[in-house]
């Protein structure tokens, strides 16, 4: 006898709730331990550059951060076309959950670098390609917040801030090949997948370890703010009521 | 190594620890701000069916 599992019920924003509250310390303990570990490496462990001395040990932030940032964008323009598409409100408020992390990822890239530039290349910011349209990023994420604040029916800034977070989504190739198609203070590509990373192992290992830790920790983020939006737009229904009422 | 030299990071502690701290900050800030909202979306729907 087949038992099925009807993807489509945890579509809605009532049985997705409870789902995502079981999730989160999945989600939340891995990254603690991930991050415990990738700091350790990074910071005790690694030695140090040949040629930057320990100011290269900011790559183990800065790096996750940045991929970060320009990763969560493209998922949430995901949910934002599935939102446009389906007429979906549990992808809207994914998207909407979404962006608050995204722009922390974003300042902490900026900031990061910022820190490192200043070392490695005597100057906190240059108006190079791969920086200005990491800034152009922020403010996308910045502006998509924004939109929909400003839109006091929550279905119309669905829409809105959808079509916004779309037209922004060809910021984040610019960012990634900004290093190629420009030329740019800041360098290429550490990792890629087509060539032999350049770094030593045990940086690549921490770097990686950092980088699944803010994964990790993005996730948990997202499925708390997630459940918090789920509340507070379907207040008026009897189920957020009982919801709100239990313990979980 | 000892800790001060940990603590020293060959001269550049103020860009790697400003980076690490500041980041740190965010993610605590986040991490608190998410929660209120979650407790205090919680108690507007406890609150309104009292009425």
């Amino acid at each position: 006898m087949f038992r099925s599992i009807n993807w489509f019920k945890f579509a809605s924003p009532a049985s997705f709730y409870p789902v995502a509250g079981h999730l989160i310390p999945w989600f939340a303990v891995p990254a603690a331990l991930l991050a415990a570990v990738g700091l350790w490496l990074g910071l005790v462990v690694a030695p140090t550059d040949a040629q930057q001395g320990d100011a290269y040990r900011i790559i183990f932030i800065h790096v996750p951060a940045a991929w970060m940032s320009m990763f969560l964008y493209l998922v949430m323009a995901a949910w934002c076309a599935a939102s446009l598409t389906f007429n979906a409100r549990l992808a809207s408020m994914m998207a909407q959950a979404l962006a608050p992390t995204g722009a922390m990822f974003t300042v902490v890239a900026l900031w990061t670098g910022a820190l490192w530039g200043r070392p490695a290349w005597g100057t906190y910011w240059a108006w190079d390609a791969r920086m200005t349209s990491e800034l152009i990023l922020l403010f996308l994420y910045l502006g998509y917040m924004a939109l929909r604040h400003a839109i006091d029916e929550p279905r119309r800034a669905d829409r809105a801030s959808a079509v916004l977070a779309l037209v922004g989504a060809i910021n984040v190739p610019i960012i990634y090949f900004s290093v190629r198609w420009w030329n740019t203070l800041h360098q290429g590509a550490t990792v890629s997948l087509t060539s032999a990373p350049k770094m030593a192992s045990i940086m690549l290992v921490a770097m990686l370890l950092m980088s699944f830790a803010a994964w990790f920790y993005a996730i948990a983020v997202t499925l708390i703010r997630v459940r918090a939006i789920i509340l507070e737009r379907e207040r008026r229904t009897t189920w957020a009521g009982d919801l709100a009422g239990a313990a979980r | 190594m000892n800790l001060a030299d940990f603590f020293a990071m060959g001269g550049y502690g103020f860009y790697v620890w400003g980076s690490y701290a500041v980041t740190a900050a965010l993610i605590a800030v986040e991490t608190v701000l998410v929660r209120w909202r979650l407790r205090s979306a919680r108690e507007a729907i406890r609150a309104s069916e009292q009425r």
